[in-house]
């Protein structure tokens, strides 16, 4: 079977505007969540997030890309020039490139806009390009655009699982030879007025900050930002002197046909047991685990419980992080984010904290890697992501 | 209606019971009544009587909020009704 390797990595998110300012964050055990800043943040109860502070869009691109170029759009193109440039020019030479990126709300902060254009300020008249702009394909297809990509270009959307399975998409297309190259990754940008009023419906939402697997975490806090990748088959990338960041070992996804909302261990167990059967490890070789680790009640005992299920006496021997305390909840980026302290662990032998942690929860008893980074020489990885719908996608990875 | 008739008429919408099959004694569970019901009836509460109800799904018990009952609960909204008086 064909192999797939990481050969470029890039990011804008609020831990960084590149990966190496986001590994130096992790490595700090930085927390990115603050005081919320948008419009209309006063009629909104969740005042908190993780944004990308100081963020200036007209600093990296034209008016005129600006009107085609939502903030997720934006995000996107961001993080896949830090890749590409990594990866080399010769990464994407090939009509047999393509790209598959995650998403949840899209454009949502077009539509947020435009929806208080026409609703509350009572205009008739919206700009042009309102709709190529809000698309939940604008991302792809501005990435294919900018780098002359002719193959596969598509998106995903599975709401916190998006990313995940977006890379999975990736992976099994070079693996089934549809394509030789893929940017992957994720982009969300649900910070403004609307994406924080519908998650506050849930009632789900932390009052101070993140802190996953403390007992005295109060929910989840979002993020924005991006990652993308690319993935390349591996005799291509070898042939060509890239620089392997890791390899991309397997996947699964899994359903768990059940609640719309609640998540079911067993689902989750079955996404990792079936991505550690693809990429033919054995539990035991799994130093790592980056966790969904929302901060929710529901989301950290259930994932603990999985965790156990798949590993045994191991999980006591695994380091178990939930970076979200750091950079929020990307929604539809999360797991491309998350996917960069995977790389950090296999490449630099340091575990991203789960920051904020203060009180021990027996029903999440993981080594979670409480506030402070750890070294620790890692063979392999996971990376989970579990989204609402019952939707589970976990990715392996291995030293490359 | 009082607060108490109007809180009953909800909590008996979303446990799809009549009114008189409510009494102030009855749980969440005991009317069948899941973590979406409840957080479907904080909104309908919050929409009639026009208060905001401090609750969060992560930590009820925390809420200040008390959802132990339907007797409970009618308290609780008659003190938010109070306040916003």
């Amino acid at each position: 079977m064909r192999r797939v390797v990481i050969t470029g990595a890039g990011t804008i998110n609020p831990l960084g505007r590149s990966v190496p300012e986001t590994f130096d964050a992790m490595r700090a055990g930085r927390c990115a969540i603050g005081p919320l800043e948008l419009e209309g943040i006063e009629r909104l109860s969740v005042r908190i997030g993780a944004q990308i502070a100081g963020y200036d869009p007209a600093a990296r691109f034209s008016r005129s890309q600006l009107t085609l170029y939502d903030p997720f759009t934006q995000f996107a193109l961001i993080a896949a020039a830090e890749a590409v440039a990594q990866a080399g020019d010769a990464a994407l030479a090939s009509d047999r490139a393509g790209v598959v990126l995650g998403t949840s709300g899209g454009g949502l902060q077009t539509q947020d806009g435009n929806y208080r254009a026409v609703y509350e300020a009572g205009k008739d008249r919206v700009p042009p390009l309102v709709v190529p702009r809000l698309m939940a394909n604008a991302a792809a297809s501005h990435l294919s655009m900018t780098y002359g990509i002719r193959g596969p270009v598509s998106t995903v959307s599975t709401a916190c699982a998006s990313s995940n399975h977006a890379m999975g998409q990736a992976l099994a297309l070079i693996r089934a030879g549809q394509a030789d190259v893929m940017l992957t990754g994720g982009s969300e940008a649900m910070l403004c007025f609307g994406g924080i009023k519908a998650w506050e419906g849930l009632r789900v939402m932390a009052r101070d900050t993140c802190r996953p697997f403390s007992a005295d975490r109060t929910g989840l806090v979002q993020g924005e930002g991006a990652a993308v990748f690319v993935f390349e088959e591996r005799e291509r990338a070898l042939a060509r002197g890239a620089k392997v960041l890791a390899e991309v070992a397997g996947f699964a996804a899994t359903s768990d046909a059940g609640d719309i909302l609640a998540p079911d261990p067993d689902g989750a167990a079955r996404a990792m047991r079936g991505a550690l059967a693809d990429a033919g490890l054995a539990p035991e070789e799994v130093g790592y685990v980056n966790a969904h680790g929302t901060g929710t009640a529901a989301n950290d005992r259930s994932e603990t419980a999985a965790i156990r299920a798949v590993f045994g006496a191991h999980a006591d021997r695994l380091r178990v992080s939930a970076t979200k305390s750091m950079h929020g909840h990307l929604i539809g980026a999360a797991g491309a984010v998350e996917l960069l302290a995977c790389l950090m662990a296999l490449n630099a032998g340091v575990i991203a904290p789960t920051v904020n942690y203060r009180v021990p929860d027996p029903d999440c008893d993981l080594d979670v890697v409480p506030n402070a980074a750890v070294e620790a020489s890692v063979e392999a990885v996971l990376s989970n992501a579990f989204a609402f719908g019952g939707l589970n996608a976990v990715l392996a990875l291995r030293q490359g | 209606m009082t607060v108490q008739d109007r809180v009953i008429a909800i909590l008996a919408d979303q446990a799809l019971l009549d009114p008189s099959d409510v009494t102030l004694d009855d749980t969440l569970e005991s009317l069948g009544l899941d973590s979406m019901g409840l957080v479907e009836t904080i909104f309908a509460i919050e929409e009639a009587f026009d208060i905001t109800v401090p609750f969060n799904a992560n930590a009820p018990q925390e809420s200040g909020f008390d959802v132990s009952s339907v007797r409970s609960i009618v308290a609780a909204v008659q003190d938010l009704a109070t306040q916003r008086a």
